[in-house]
């Protein structure tokens, strides 16, 4: 197959191009099945940012981070207190979203930088108290000063606007109904690319060859010349910036964040996804990022109505039988397929030698 | 010849032990020199010191000219000492030309912001990494092997992929933890050959080796270390016939 592709670069095209008129056309057709479908696709699109973001630090680099989704918190936060009544400051999203991505990096060194030596466990645990504390941090910075307005949260967020082009509003464009979450889509995708872009050329050059070098060995890495140091804070920082873009349109396009939404759970469900679809590949790490935001919706929504038709009333709740799925596809990946769904070269054979 | 490497009283203690005391000697650009001596003489923690592992307790370094102030193990290879170990530490999961290729890490520059833009700069740079990991690759005889993965490459076919990572840094000087432990005949006498060559391409090489047959055969210099101390340095025959040094090794491997 990969060979055919290489023969015939029109096959290849024409293949990307079809890709594209489906990415082009999908908010539609979801459209048709109602919009929630594509708030759905939305939010699986962040996903899919975050996992590439984490996939930076975990996959390249080698580094368990439990705490990745107070980066995604810390861009929301970002975009929330900037572009919100909490302190009347309304800033276009395009200042707004680099500041949250620096601001991400920021948090991204801070945690890195006191655990350099840590590997393993330890680092594991580390990251997971940070992630905590950042959550009680915006649990908590109501008083004295009201800043981050509390467990309440902030709502009223703006959304993305571009002078009178606002996201969030119904437009009709050449017939088309484009809707709200349908505009979001287009940039979310857009942003995607990018990141995707962004993702390849950093794991094929000489900082994601260094990062690769660590994750083998540490102590040969460092015989090479390799700053361990500095080539670790820059995966943290790249991986953290991924999450606080992430966490600004997530902001955006919700219109309310409250602490809520960046508990432990969620950077667990991140870390899974990277696992699943198979660390250190990009592919494999937007495809367990699709399933694992798509399949529970799908459980959602086919397995209540199920349920009432076969037995006339609900009898194991969606959401459990979402975790018991959940749990299980872990396990049979853990025993079936180790590095993964789709994983990548260097990780299948790392995970399946030993 | 001038000096590459000065070794100036260089002590190093760990608790009540003085692995090493006092060691002083002088590497000449060019040549290869031979640390040798009996198991626990203090050889290992020489190494150790010298790429920033460990950290002297007493004396100093002077390398190419200048103070050799290592405060990470990363700085050694930038002052241009590179090391391979000896229990050989390849990136297993990488292949021979990815390991090479980090290799080139210390003397390119591409950063973060490079690779993302992938300006004309990186691209050219990374284009000439390809290259030179490739001309190492043949320069040690791996040429046909670049693409396979490094840890299923043969036990001698490692140990020359991991000199030719070492030469990747442009080293001034080659620091081999005894690069023939556990080779056969055959494989010897071509690492033999390598390290003859890469001599005469103007790279000096320090060798700590247990095999007497190689040191002998191809050390210019030779130091004895035994207890810490040094007890004989000089050519391989001055170094065959000194008292101390018979003792050290009961005259066994020596005689």
């Amino acid at each position: 197959m990969a060979d055919k592709l290489k023969t015939y670069p029109a096959l290849r095209w024409a293949g990307l191009a079809l890709i594209a008129c489906a990415l082009i056309a999908l908010p539609f057709v979801l459209a048709t099945a109602g919009t929630t479908w594509v708030r759905v696709t939305n939010l699986a699109i962040l996903f899919a940012l975050l996992a590439l973001g984490l996939n930076i630090v975990v996959g390249f680099a080698g580094l368990l981070d439990l705490g990745y989704i107070a980066f995604y918190g810390v861009g929301a936060y970002a975009y929330a207190l900037l572009a919100s009544p909490q302190f009347n400051l309304h800033l276009p999203f395009w200042i707004i979203l680099p500041i949250g991505a620096l601001a991400a990096c920021v948090f991204g060194v801070l945690l890195g930088a006191p655990t350099l030596k840590l590997r393993g466990d330890y680092l594991a645990i580390v990251t997971l108290g940070f992630g905590e504390i950042v959550r009680i941090f915006f649990n908590n910075l109501s008083q004295p000063v009201n800043i981050t307005n509390g467990p309440q949260g902030i709502s009223r967020i703006d959304p993305m606007r571009i002078g009178d082009f606002s996201f969030s509003q119904s437009e009709v464009i050449l017939g088309l109904n484009f809707s709200g979450p349908i505009k979001y889509y287009y940039l979310l995708l857009l942003v995607l690319l990018v990141a995707i872009v962004v993702n390849l050329r950093l794991e094929n050059s000489r900082i994601g060859r260094a990062w690769q070098a660590i994750r083998e060995d540490e102590v040969a890495a460092q015989a090479m010349g390799i700053n361990t140091t500095h080539v670790k804070l820059l995966a943290f920082g790249m991986g953290a910036s991924f999450g606080g873009i992430a966490g600004g349109m997530f902001a955006a396009i919700q219109g309310f964040i409250s602490p809520e939404s960046f508990v432990l759970v969620e950077s667990v469900m991140v870390l899974s996804m990277v696992v699943l679809g198979g660390m250190g590949n990009i592919w494999g790490v937007i495809v367990g990022a699709l399933l694992l935001s798509f399949v529970p919706e799908l459980l959602r929504h086919t397995v209540d109505p199920m349920q009432r038709y076969l037995f006339g009333h609900l009898i194991i709740e969606p959401e459990v039988i979402r975790m018991l799925l959940f749990g299980l596809a872990l396990m049979l990946m853990m025993l079936f397929r180790p590095a993964g769904l789709w994983p990548s070269k260097v990780r299948k054979r790392e995970l399946t030698d030993e | 010849m001038s000096a590459l490497l000065e070794v100036l009283a260089v002590g190093k203690r760990f608790g009540g032990i003085e692995a090493l005391s006092g060691v002083s000697f002088t590497i000449a650009r060019g040549e290869i020199y031979g640390l040798i001596g009996p198991n626990g003489a203090g050889k290992t923690t020489f190494f150790n010191l010298l790429t920033g592992v460990y950290r002297a307790d007493s004396g100093s370094f002077r390398f190419d000219g200048k103070p050799l102030n290592v405060k990470a193990p990363h700085q050694v290879a930038a002052a241009g000492i590179a090391r391979t170990f000896q229990n050989i530490r390849l990136f297993a999961n990488m292949s021979a030309l990815e390991n090479v290729m980090v290799g080139r890490h210390v003397r390119t520059r591409a950063g973060i912001f490079g690779a993302i833009l992938r300006s004309a700069a990186t691209r050219a740079e990374e284009a000439a990494i390809h290259a030179r990991a490739w001309a190492l690759l043949d320069y040690v005889g791996l040429a046909a092997r670049g693409n396979e993965v490094a840890h299923n490459l043969s036990y001698g076919d490692q140990r020359r992929l991991e000199i030719a990572r070492a030469l990747a840094t442009e080293p001034k000087l080659l620091a081999l933890d005894e690069p023939v432990a556990g080779m056969n005949a055959t494989e010897t006498a071509t690492l033999r050959t390598l390290l003859e060559r890469i001599q005469g391409d103007g790279t000096t090489i320090l060798l700590i080796e247990h095999d007497m047959k190689l040191v002998m055969g191809l050390c210019d210099r030779i130091l004895v270390l035994d207890y810490g101390r040094k007890i004989a340095e000089g050519t391989p025959a001055l170094v065959r016939s000194d008292a101390a040094v018979i003792e050290a090794y009961l005259g066994g491997e020596l005689a």
